[in-house]
């Protein structure tokens, strides 16, 4: 995996998939396909905007009592008979799980669609303690045979094309060589799939949203993957993030509108499984984790990020990501949300996200909870400055240029110079090594003169 | 009425005849205009680089020179924004700070909403595809931008469509990036061409022989880009396009 943690940040590696331009559009065509389809469903919806409004207050008012909030969910979740779990870390979460299932002499799991566990590294943990985790969404299976971590919270497998996927259905479950057709590698994949959800002891999914009021927890799929996952074994686990609390169910009424529009386009996603308690006979446990959550709860310029509902639109609708590709971010969660949560939790490995983006504000303005995305990436920018992990360098080139710019007769010169270079230095210096803009890019024509000067010759000093 | 020109500094050095096409259009509407010589940045390249300490005294600079006068007018809608929506982290509760916002606008803007100019003058017998710069349009608000489900009104297209004999071509993607964003032209080289030549096969298809934006900074880079292309758009500031119908 080529990632943002290796030298060079995400500018080398969105370099690296920019390298192949027809791929880098292709995927960008890809991505902006989901951002029309999702543009059309959301015009259908009368008052959208209004839906985002109250979207964002219920995530406002849910992480303002996000602890009242999450004692009444466990307290209900129990009255139902499901077990709850607290866990503060991955590496809590992940024993948990792990003893869930080796307490109950599980090897074989299946597990839909979940974030969390990604972040935690749970198919890692558990693969290496003799358990055996199947993906079973269509996509996380495809990355799950390759390899490879999701590239996209929403579509995991989004930059394969399927050629590729039918190179790696052909290698992996023995499909016919040069199968590219997705119905034909779909009905391939349900055929394995179906085996693993047969064979399989135990169920994990993920959690979309948590009600308080009732203990129960909500789970939407398209391809309903997370039934057969919990209906087959007896035991189920769901996975959650403190933040994915909700007061009451009729808020699913304004946030369930919003998640399918914007993270797919589509009115709704085919299930929306709710678990409200065990099924006869079986076991529901729900494993509740911070993992950090807390820490950005406390911290003022960056909570905000907790609203997420995970739908992904900011990274289908931004300029960047579709041109870079989910693992030049190298953390689980890529794109403007996901810059944001990596800088917030550790800077210093993630210097170079809160500048991933051109601060365009396409994000915030489709962000069904309204996160102010492109205004936290600038604070993220301040913190990392504040923290001495912007590099010397530019700090240094910035203070210098700052220093002319607060001097007029400084400027005025610096100005003139500037223009006298790019008129009178012979291309082969002006375009350098050094002249990163002129790699592939003219510089501006320069004028004889600058607007002030103009303006003085013409107009004498006023003003 | 008396207004000031805020002339940001690479409009000043680099494509001063945006700035100069500005004086012709306030003049035109019986503006008179005055320049403010002590002006240089408004400190958005530090402070977007994260940087609050070296723009601070820019903004501090800036709240001087603007302070005194009842409108303050910008041929850019990021530095304009940077003064209304950014200002605050370095001069909240400075005296006449406030003032300063509220009267500080960018050129379309400020034609629109404080001269109440419904209509441009004068003939652009031209196919012209409109850039809008972001911060213009989701930041500043000249426009509704196409993630939201409003009507969809903007100040600079309605002002263009009212030239005579214009030919405003629609885009495949209305409202883009064009991939500048400031430091990150550099630092995300790749990806800032990227997005610059896939603006300009759009402008292209849709047939524009003129591109025009409310921001230089993105006329620069897809200007930049194009000229490497050897693609034969011409790139206009909205004010040489205004200015240039009144001749």
């Amino acid at each position: 995996m080529t990632g943002a943690r290796a030298t060079g940040g995400h500018p080398a590696a969105a370099a690296e998939f920019v390298a192949n331009e027809p791929r880098a559009r292709w995927h960008d065509q890809a991505l902006w396909f989901v951002r029309d389809k999702r543009d059309r469903a959301a015009s259908l919806v009368p008052d959208w905007e209004r839906l985002r409004d109250a979207a964002a207050a219920i995530r406002a008012h849910s992480r303002g009592r996000l602890a009242d909030l999450l004692e009444e969910f466990e307290a209900k979740a129990v009255a139902c008979g499901a077990k709850v779990h607290w866990a503060a870390d991955a590496a809590e979460h992940n024993a948990i799980v792990h003893r869930l299932l080796s307490e109950r002499g599980v090897r074989r799991v299946v597990k839909s669609k979940s974030m969390l566990t990604e972040e935690c590294g749970l198919n890692e943990y558990l693969g290496a303690r003799g358990i055996e985790v199947v993906d079973t969404d269509l996509g996380e299976r495809i990355v799950q045979l390759a390899g490879e971590p999701p590239s996209h919270i929403i579509f995991p497998a989004i930059h394969k094309k399927r050629e590729e996927i039918g190179a790696l259905f052909h290698e992996k479950l023995g499909t016919a060589e040069g199968l590219a057709d997705p119905k034909a590698l779909t009905e391939a994949a349900r055929g394995h799939l179906r085996e693993r959800f047969l064979a399989a002891e135990a169920g994990i999914t993920g959690v979309n949203f948590a009600v308080a009021e009732t203990g129960g927890v909500v789970v939407c799929t398209n391809e309903g993957n997370a039934d057969m996952g919990t209906s087959l074994p007896r035991l189920h686990i769901a996975c959650m993030g403190v933040e994915k609390i909700v007061p009451r169910l009729e808020h699913l009424a304004v946030l369930l509108r919003l998640l399918a529009r914007s993270a797919t386009g589509q009115p709704i996603t085919t299930y929306t499984s709710h678990f409200q308690g065990p099924m006869e006979g079986g076991e529901l446990h729900v494993v509740i984790v911070d993992n950090g959550r807390s820490a950005l709860l406390a911290d003022p310029s960056v909570r905000g990020a907790l609203a997420c509902i995970r739908c992904g639109a900011c990274m289908n609708t931004c300029p960047v990501f579709r041109r870079s590709g989910g693992y030049s971010y190298g953390w689980v969660v890529p794109g403007p949300i996901g810059s944001i949560l990596a800088s917030a939790r550790d800077p210093a490995a993630h210097a170079t996200l809160p500048f991933a983006s051109t601060l365009c504000g396409s994000c915030d303005a489709i962000c069904p909870v309204k996160i102010d995305l492109h205004g936290e990436l600038l604070v993220q920018r301040r913190t990392l400055a504040a923290r001495g992990l912007v590099s010397p360098g530019k700090r240094l080139g910035m203070r210098l240029v700052a220093f002319v710019l607060a001097h007029r007769a400084l400027y005025e010169a610096a100005g003139r110079l500037l223009r006298l270079a790019l008129r009178r230095l012979p291309r082969s210096l002006l375009y350098g090594p050094w002249n990163v803009w002129g790699r592939r890019r003219e510089l501006p024509a320069p004028p004889e003169e600058s607007f002030r000067e103009t303006w003085r010759r013409t107009r004498g000093a006023r003003g | 009425m008396r207004a000031a020109l805020f002339v940001p500094c690479y409009v000043d050095q680099l494509w001063p005849r945006a700035a100069l096409a500005a004086v012709r259009v306030l003049e035109s509407h019986g503006v008179e205009v005055v320049f403010p010589e002590d002006q240089t940045c408004c400190g958005q390249p530090m402070s977007n680089a994260g940087l609050a300490a070296a723009a601070e005294p820019l903004a501090r600079r800036f709240l001087e020179v603007f302070g005194g006068f009842e409108a303050v007018v910008c041929p850019s809608g990021s530095c304009t924004s940077m003064v209304r929506n950014h200002y605050d982290a370095f001069l909240a509760g400075a005296p006449g700070f406030e003032k300063l916002k509220a009267r500080t606008f960018e050129l379309c803007e400020f034609l629109v909403d404080v001269l109440g100019v419904r209509g441009a003058r004068g003939r652009f017998p031209h196919k012209v595809a409109l850039h809008q710069s972001c911060h213009g349009l989701r930041e500043l608000g000249l426009g509704v931008p196409s993630e939201r489900l409003l009507p969809r009104t903007n100040k600079v297209d309605a002002l263009l469509r009212t030239l005579g004999g214009i030919d405003l071509v629609p885009l495949a993607r209305p409202d883009e990036c064009c991939g500048f964003g400031g430091t990150f032209a550099v630092a995300e080289e790749a990806v800032s061409v990227l997005m610059g030549k896939d603006r300009i096969e759009d402008h292209t298809r849709a047939g524009a022989e003129i591109v025009t934006a409310t921001d230089v900074s993105c006329l620069m880079h897809l200007e930049g880009v194009a000229r490497r292309e050897r693609r034969p758009l011409r790139f206009m500031h909205v004010a040489e396009v205004l200015a240039e119908a009144l001749a």
